[in-house]
């Protein structure tokens, strides 16, 4: 193959502490830069004098090397390459001699937090922000010295060019002048039109994507240490049972084992503290792990063990049927249900089970001290969450805690939860020496922050077409709140916000309500969170309604979700995935148009009603994460009951992107993801503790059983970007399970699919 | 001591309970990092390595059971990420996280090997040992086609 490699290097290993760029522009808290004074100390000493770096996201060196600091964790939405095109375009820089460093964990980043997919949306302006600040200054430097007008500078393919004059400037003969000069203000900088971005909107390959294909990327399960020890640790099977007994000395017999040592239990609510247990520490992976077999540990009580998934599914859904608290209410549903007939009332239980996240590297992470230092190597989502959670288990100054970041084996969420960091650090601090935990497949199965359980009830009193002219919901669901907060049992405005509060059907008379209900295991996070339970249920639901009437489930969809408008949500505990209404409203006309679209390209005139018997296609669509998305699935079921997705059709529109194949990269991905969970996915627990352990019984789509073929269609949009990296999940699974009604009259109402008969005759 | 013969190399390895699985010998011991661990129950395939040209989970090896047999990992597929499998992953820019895709990348070498103008029924049954929890199939088995076009392995 001829095809020409962009060769440049890309430098995972971070910034050591002393040289991060100081007295430049940060994100966020000005104030945050005042108090480190310790890489402040460092700068000078360690950084070539005529470096040019105005921006704590960028400098370029005398040679012309620019180095663009990406700050946000590469767990596979290409975050790594897309924002840093943003840097580059914006500047003018040629994209071969642009390198890129992962950014430590620090606050004057600002948040570093990549999950909620807000990476684009939130960096996208502060990217260019930092191109345009050093594009400036190297504009003004050369115009300096050519005796030109600043304003007649511009630059493009890594030089400064005065168009008039057809003079150019590379950055490397520009630097040193433009690093003497003041920093911009903000308010000084001229955006580069979109018209002249020669990265932004191109498909440029994946920074690590080399590294990725020879085995040569570093991921956090790669990272070593001289003199190193491996470590594995045995945990409570039941969330918050001490350790009883073990036995050290049959761990320590183990050859290779070269100390046993126990993890003091969390404290208070888990939050993100270490679980506790019995850490075995050893020369390789393999002696811990036998050494752990040999341990032999024993746990006592909790209250926890009360924890059946059985039971908690009627927990859950007898809830669901008393009286809740209120998220959103327009007219007064409870009346018009009370007063409509009976024949006219529609009602319908859902149930989506616990899911693990099970990124295919489990969680792990290296720890040193020195010191009064700890230096940690992690694969992170939240490298500060890891320095705060980390300094405060040691008891020490977050600053003095680094926090370099590894790419990622996938995250999902999981790894925005540092509690295998602050093993790593605590053991680390206990031996004396380098420590690298890893967690078995078993480990992360058994010990998640699990994706809640859910059940939703909904009712609605409809016409002869269908439509409702009251509609009551209810969900219940251990919140992730829990993880924070000790008791804490009713979902608030961020779960119900997420699909729930938001309805989008046009109804006059609406009650929102969320039901209380026990954590009894760690709830945490995993992409599109509270989105996948809710949109389970209301995309079903008008599906029954339509098929209810006889009428055409697409057609009956556009009636409901009613004009084009924006969702009156001001005033609700709404928190629209943080972003403001004014910017982001809720748009119903673009879900309609999201909707449209998909069934137009999945040809859904000529199949919805008109496929033989075992074959249907099934529409949903959904806002979340501020982006608008439809999916049309088809399924063919044979009569035995086999089920296969052989396409799905998915169209988003997520606002202004940077990187078109990464946003299809993340629909197609995020429909395999949803599928599998819908499919097969299922977490339970029996007395307290987790039934499953490994991908033989929580089991993950294999290429077989996934959906064959996933085609994307970007809505082009010149709006604010929104998310994407969790939008391809919610409404797969409603979209299934509406297609396989339409192929076998079967309506599931409870995941996962694998649970149910779907054979027919 | 045991003496493993890796990507055309001899190797020995001191002091390791023979029965280690190669996974954390080429890991642990010979910094052979590339392969990567996933489940240690053979069940996701992101261990695979070749074993006298076949695909192995190398996690359910026990390095004791190897002998002289050639073992050919990442490392050694091709000295330049230049081997037609490689090619065609990155023409189709098949990772996402990219953690499995070694694995993917060793399974869809022997598979070409063993069936070098796979059917997409083909390709199922070769690469469903495998596991991709971002979902990337589709551009796998598009990828394996491509590859096979390109000569296969």
């Amino acid at each position: 193959m001829s095809e020409k490699l962009i060769s440049r290097r890309s430098v995972l290993q971070s910034l050591a502490a002393g040289s991060l760029l100081i007295g430049c522009r940060s994100t966020g808290d000005e104030s945050i830069e005042k108090v480190d004074d310790g890489a402040k100390g460092a700068k000078g000493a360690k950084k070539p004098a005529k470096d040019l770096d105005p921006d704590i996201f960028l400098r370029i060196a005398p040679d012309g090397l620019v180095t663009i600091v990406t700050h946000r964790s590469e767990m596979g939405t290409g975050i790594r390459t897309a924002l840093p095109t943003v840097v580059a375009d914006e500047l003018g820089a040629d994209w071969s001699r642009v390198e890129i460093e992962q950014g430590i964990g620090d606050a004057r980043f600002g948040s570093q937090n990549t999950d909620g997919s807000r990476s684009v949306r939130r960096f996208f302006d502060r990217m260019r922000e930092a191109g345009a600040t050093a594009r400036t200054m190297l504009e003004r430097a050369a115009a300096a010295e050519w005796g030109v007008d600043a304003s007649e500078c511009s630059t493009s393919g890594h030089a400064v060019v005065h168009e008039k004059t057809k003079r150019r400037l590379d950055f490397k003969d520009v630097v040193a002048a433009a690093a003497e000069l003041p920093v911009p203000k903000k308010e000084e900088l001229l955006m580069r039109p979109a018209s002249e971005y020669k990265y932004i909107g191109k498909d440029v390959p994946l920074t690590d994507l080399d590294e990725i294909l020879t085995g040569k990327a570093v991921y956090g399960l790669d990272l070593r240490k001289e003199g190193m020890l491996y470590a594995v640790v045995a945990r409570s099977p039941v969330l918050g049972a001490p350790v009883k007994s073990f036995d050290a000395a049959a761990a320590k017999a183990v050859a290779g084992v070269v100390d046993v040592v126990e993890i003091p239990a969390f404290q208070g609510v888990h939050n993100f503290q270490a679980l506790g247990g019995v850490a075995v520490l050893a020369s390789s992976t393999w002696a811990a792990l036998e050494g752990r077999k040999a341990l032999e540990a024993e746990w006592g009580e909790s209250p926890n063990s009360v924890y059946d998934s059985k039971r908690f599914e009627k927990t859950l859904a007898d809830a669901t049927h008393k009286k809740g608290k209120k998220a959103r209410s327009v007219g007064d549903a409870e009346a018009a249900l009370a007063a409509a007939p009976k024949e006219s009332i529609v009602e319908a239980d859902y149930y989506v089970p616990h899911l693990a996240h099970a990124p295919m590297e489990p969680p792990c992470a290296l720890a040193q001290i020195d010191g009064n230092r700890c230096e940690i190597w992690a694969p992170t989502q939240n490298p500060q969450a890891a320095q705060t959670s980390v300094a405060q288990a040691l008891k020490m100054r977050p600053e003095d805690v680094i926090v370099n970041v590894s790419l990622l084996g996938g995250g999902f969420g999981r790894k925005s939860k540092p509690d295998y960091v602050v093993e790593a650090a605590l053991l680390a601090k206990q031996t004396g020496k380098p420590v690298h935990v890893t967690w078995t497949r078993e480990d992360d199965i058994r010990f998640d922050y699990f994706h809640t359980v859910a059940a939703m009830h909904i009712e609605a009193s409809v016409d002869d077409k269908g439509l409702p002219s009251a509609w009551l919901q209810r969900s219940a669901f251990p919140t992730l709140m829990s993880t924070f907060v000790a008791g804490a049992k009713n979902g608030g405005g961020l779960e119900m916000g997420m699909g729930f509060t938001d309805l989008p059907y046009d109804v006059p008379n609406l009650l929102v309500e969320n039901c209380a209900a026990d954590a009894h295991v760690r709830i945490g996070w995993l992409r599109a969170v509270a989105h996948i339970y809710h949109a389970f249920a209301i995309s079903s639901f008008p599906d029954e309604l339509a098929h209810r009437v006889g009428r055409d489930p697409l057609e009956h969809l556009l009636e409901l979700l009613g004009k084009d408008r924006h969702l009156g949500l001001n005033g609700l505990d709404y928190p629209n995935h943080k972003e403001s209404l004014e910017k982001y409203p809720f748009d119903v006309g673009r879900l309609r148009k999201v909707t449209e679209r998909a069934a137009e390209l999945a040809d859904w005139k000529s199949k919805s009603g008109k496929l033989p018997k075992g074959r249907g296609v099934g529409i949903a669509s959904h806002r979340c994460f501020l982006s608008y998305v439809a999916n049309v699935v088809e399924v063919e079921v044979d009569q035995s009951g086999i089920l296969r997705i052989p396409h799905i059709h998915v169209v988003i529109d997520p606002g202004q992107i940077i990187h078109p194949d990464m946003v299809r990269h993340q629909m197609e991905g995020g429909a395999m993801f949803a599928a599998s969970h819908a499919l097969m996915g299922e977490i339970t627990a029996s007395g307290g503790s987790i039934d499953q352990s490994n991908f033989h019984d929580f089991e993950i789509a294999k290429i077989d059983e996934a959906p064959q073929k996933v085609s994307v269609e970007i809505m082009e949009s010149n709006l604010p970007p929104a998310g994407v990296g969790e939008v391809g999940v919610p409404a797969i699974a409603p979209a299934i399970c509406n297609a396989i009604f339409a192929a076998t009259g079967k309506r599931i109402r409870r995941l996962p699919i694998s649970k149910h008969d779907l054979s027919w005759s | 001591m045991i003496e493993l013969r890796i990507n055309n190399k001899t190797y020995r390895v001191e002091g390791v309970d023979r029965r280690t699985p190669l996974l954390w010998v080429l890991r642990d011991n010979l910094g052979l990092t590339g392969t990567k661990y996933g489940c240690g129950k053979g069940e996701c395939g992101s261990c695979t390595v070749h074993i006298d040209g076949e695909a192995v989970r190398s996690c359910r090896k026990r390095v004791s059971s190897i002998g002289d047999a050639e073992i050919t990992t990442i490392e050694g597929l091709s000295k330049d990420g230049s081997h037609p499998v490689q090619q065609a992953w990155r023409e189709h820019a098949v990772p996402q996280c990219g953690y499995c895709q070694v694995g993917q990348i060793m399974s869809a070498a022997a598979l070409l090997d063993e069936t070098p103008n796979p059917t997409d029924a083909d390709i199922d049954k070769g690469m469903k040992g495998n596991l991709c929890r971002c979902g990337t199939y589709q551009r796998i088995r598009a990828a394996i086609h491509t590859a096979a076009k390109k000569g296969g392995k």
